[in-house]
This record gives C-alpha cells, structure tokens and sequence, in this order.
C-alpha cells in the first residue's frame, strides 16, 4: 500500500502501477482531496460510484435487447421512453435521456462521439478503446460505410446507415435485430447472443452459435 | 423558455460560430440545415457551465442531416443520415 497518504479518503485512490506525475493527474488529484475535503461528496459516496461504474457491463444492454424481443409492449416502451423503461428493469440512467435506435432490414445504427467518448457508462460499463479512438470518432460520421465495412460490416444502398453522434446529453443504445433461428429462446438465451459491438452498432448480425451451452 | 421554438420536422439551420468557449457544436456540422428529429430535454448550457451553473437551461433537439449534404464526397447511400444533439440557441428557422 502506498503511505504517501493517511488520512481516510485517500485509501479511495487506487494507484495502478506508478504514481500520478504529469501535471493533469496531479490536478485532478488535488481537485479530488478539495473536493472531498470540502465535503460536495464523501469518500464513500465515491467508492460507491466507482463499485457501480465496475459493475455495469454490456449484459445490461443485452438484457434489454433480449426483453425488447419477447415483449413488444417493452419494445415500444422502450425505443419511445428508453430513459423511463430501463428502470423497469433496475437500470437508470436520469437525468440522462437513454436513446435506443432499432435496426431493421432497411436501416442500420451506429453510435459515435465526435467531441469526447460519451457513452452511457453507468448501463454497458467501460467503453472499447477504439470507441474513444480520434480514428474511430473522425472517420465514423464522414464514412461509416468504410468504418463498418473495417469491423466485418457490409451494407447494401438498400440499408440507410444513420449514424448518431453523441454531442450532448443523450446516450444510445443500438437494439440489434434479432437472430434467425431463435424462435423459442428465452431471454436468457437471446441476451447471450447480444455483444457490445452490436449495442454500438459496430456489429449487425449477430453468431447464436458463439453461446457456450 | 420551456416551450420549443422549433417544431418535429422542421428544416433548421445549425450556426457557425467561432465561439472560444466550450461548446458541444462539432465543426462538421455548423452551417448545415438539417430536421428536427426529436425534441429533447432543457440542459445547461456549455457555454455557460464553465463559469457557473449552465443558466439559463435551454432546449436540447435532436437534428437529422443528410450524409450528401455533409460530405461533398459522401459515397453512400443518399438516404444516409447522420443525426446529433444540438442546443435551441445554436438553431434558427431554414426554408
């Protein structure tokens, strides 16, 4: 354990292999005791946050996928409310406006964040490294074709792309289409199918036979 | 304030504007008139959260562009959209 710092809410900041030394991180840090010191939140309020940020992970999304594909009423509920339906099933994301965009045979989704990398952190955890890439966030909103066709994603002029850039205060969740041959799946089943790419949009069909049994 | 000034489906302009504080405006799309796709929430300000609270809270939209307006080179499909979250005071009405 590092003893560069005593005193309670320090035990909160978890160094990884070295000590912060650039400038920023040495802010950020300094922001981070006045913060707390000042009492905007406690140390155990951050803990919290960082355990539900951990515990958040694409299965959330998948799960959602899943119940939109056995429950239309769900589905509509969903695709027209997103922030107000996840919370029926445990998730919530307020003030945030949840928005999940369906793919049909007509059209595919792809979400992006040109500015930064929002992403809705607190429902499918950590978001892929490419995700937050300049590549990623310059190239997918000027030639998503191109950008799709990279992750194994080809589409005919009979599919409209659209693609949504997350500038502001709405987070995206693609709805995938759901697999041939999962007639009779229970929505177990069906969100094992469900990966991340796919909630973003990187991936259209989804493999019912990558579930391990 | 809370009513908005623009209606689903109407053609909007998105300002150009060479701001030097924070805002949520990529340069791609300044400058592009596009459709109101959806009306959203009232949120803090970029601009203004920097030095404050966000105030005055504005109206948030959804606006959706064509991908042929956007790029002059655009190669796909000319029903590709591209669709992104603007704030009421970065719009004004289009024809």
């Amino acid at each position: 354990m590092s003893d560069h710092h005593d005193h309670d809410h320090a035990r909160t900041f978890q160094p990884d292999h070295t000590e912060p030394t650039s400038d920023a991180a040495l802010l950020g840090l300094a922001l981070r005791e006045l913060l707390i010191s000042d009492g905007h939140y406690t140390a155990q309020e951050e803990l919290r946050m960082m355990d539900a940020m951990q515990k958040a992970s694409p299965h959330n999304g998948a799960l959602l996928a899943a119940r939109a594909w056995t429950d239309p009423d769900f589905k509509h509920r969903l695709l027209n409310d997103g922030a107000n339906a996840i919370k029926e099933m445990g998730f919530n994301l307020l003030p945030i406006e949840f928005t999940v965009h369906e793919n049909t045979d007509s059209t595919h989704n792809v979400i992006v964040c040109t500015l930064c990398s929002c992403y809705p952190r607190g429902l499918l955890g950590m978001s892929p490294a490419w995700y937050k890439s300049k590549n990623y966030r310059a190239r997918v909103v000027r030639e998503p074709r191109t950008v799709l066709k990279e992750f194994g994603v080809q589409l005919g002029n009979d599919v409209e792309v659209r693609v949504h850039d997350s500038t502001a205060e709405l987070r995206y969740m693609v709805l995938p289409q759901r697999p041939r041959g999962t007639e009779g799946w229970s929505a177990e089943q069906l969100a094992a199918v469900v990966t991340r790419d796919a909630l973003i949009g990187t991936q259209r069909d989804l493999d019912i036979n990558a579930v391990a049994d | 304030m809370s009513e908005p000034r623009f209606a689903l489906g109407q053609r909007v302009r998105i300002a150009a504007r060479d701001v030097a504080v924070h805002h949520r405006v990529p340069a791609y799309a300044q400058g592009h008139v596009g459709t109101v796709e959806r009306i959203c929430g009232l949120y803090g300000q970029p601009e203004t959260y920097i030095h404050g609270d966000g105030q005055p809270f504005t109206r948030l939209y959804r606006i959706s562009l064509a991908q042929t307006d956007l790029w002059p080179d655009y190669s796909g499909s000319s029903r590709d959209r591209l669709d992104i979250e603007i704030f009421e005071h970065w719009l004004e009405a289009s024809s």
